[in-house]
């Protein structure tokens, strides 16, 4: 019996969600029971309404907290509901169905902790201003936490029931990504990326990292590495 | 000098303002000691400004004015360091809450109106 929690952190993502939610699998080798829970951080629009409708638990924020907030929440809904296996997708619809299978498949196959879905090992596709944030992110977080990973900001990762146990995530906003890579090098947990594909609208674009956020991201890096 | 007067006033408030709040217990003794050194050593300079001269001379600084602007800027730089660290952890306090309450009831039903136990 091999429990399957797939946890998408949303704010605000109406236009997106329903898409988001039909897009995971439900069947997975390996896998004996999947479910899917949004974490509505604080939503003004019908986002939380539109996942009830498609019958899947809806964590709700009573305010908005941000990116590390929510994705807290859903690990924390994780070891509650005792998942063996966490998966976690952005609700913008960046992601690919399809990928979600991979990342398990690795998670399951190779024993690891963590997988993270690397959209910079085939890049094609990808914005250059995006490409440019991710690597200037890569590069922070090496500097930072002493590991480097291509992709430090994917919002598409798995964690195994061990990492879901250990991880502690004190981020609230955007910069829980470099995070967890922290949490990787600190808990030394066995770690392997897998290359997918992100699909790009002006939509997802407008919601991702953006790189006014960048200061305020790297100021929140630099109290949690030295307060 | 009047500008003498006038800061000499301020800090005494300023420094009367450090005593009642510790009274109050709304600042720890430590916050205390820290706040009231530095309205003193600041009253002090202000009455006799040779204490900063002598300082400068000290630290290997030409004016006692300058010694009061750089330890000033070092000072508030270190206070806003404080400060967002204090923010955050405030911050970080309120998601605690929302996320307790967030998980003691999971929405599963729509309309959203009824929420259910986690069990």
């Amino acid at each position: 019996m091999k429990k399957l929690l797939v946890v998408i952190p949303a704010f605000n993502e109406a236009q997106t969600i329903s898409q988001v939610i039909d897009s995971i699998p439900r069947k997975i080798s390996g896998i004996t029971s999947t479910r899917i829970v949004l974490i509505d951080d604080g939503s003004t629009d019908q986002t939380a309404e539109i996942a009830l409708r498609k019958k899947i638990v809806v964590v709700r924020h009573l305010i908005n907290r941000g990116l590390g907030a929510a994705l807290a929440t859903g690990i924390q809904y994780a070891r509650l509901t005792r998942a063996d296996y966490m998966i976690t997708m952005d609700a913008d619809g960046q992601h690919l169905g399809g990928d979600v299978k991979k990342i398990v498949r690795t998670l399951i196959t190779n024993n690891a902790d963590v997988v993270i879905g690397s959209r910079l090992l085939n890049p094609s596709g990808m914005p250059l201003s995006r490409q440019v944030i991710n690597f200037l992110s890569n590069i922070v977080t090496l500097l930072l936490f002493s590991r480097w990973t291509s992709d430090s900001q994917s919002g598409l990762r798995g964690f195994s029931h061990r990492a879901i146990e250990r991880i502690k995530i004190n981020s609230q906003r955007m910069e829980v990504s470099s995070e967890i890579i922290r949490e990787l090098a600190r808990l030394k947990l066995a770690y392997l990326e897998v290359p997918i594909k992100s699909i790009y609208t002006r939509y997802s674009l407008r919601k991702g990292q953006r790189i006014s956020n960048a200061p305020q991201v790297f100021w929140k890096l630099i109290l949690q590495k030295f307060a | 000098m009047i500008i003498q007067i006038i800061l000499s006033f301020f800090l005494l408030f300023a420094l009367s303002r450090v005593i009642l709040q510790v009274r109050n217990a709304k600042i720890s003794i430590g916050a205390f000691l820290f706040w009231a050194s530095l309205f003193i050593f600041a009253l002090s300079g202000v009455l006799d400004p040779r204490l900063t001269s002598y300082a400068a001379q000290v630290l290997g600084i030409g004016r006692g004015s300058d010694v009061v602007i750089y330890i000033s800027i070092a000072l508030i730089f270190y206070l806003i360091f404080r400060l967002s660290i204090s923010l955050e952890e405030t911050r970080r306090e309120i998601t605690e809450l929302v996320r307790k309450i967030a998980l003691e009831q999971p929405l599963t039903k729509y309309p959203p109106g009824k929420r259910k136990a986690n069990k």
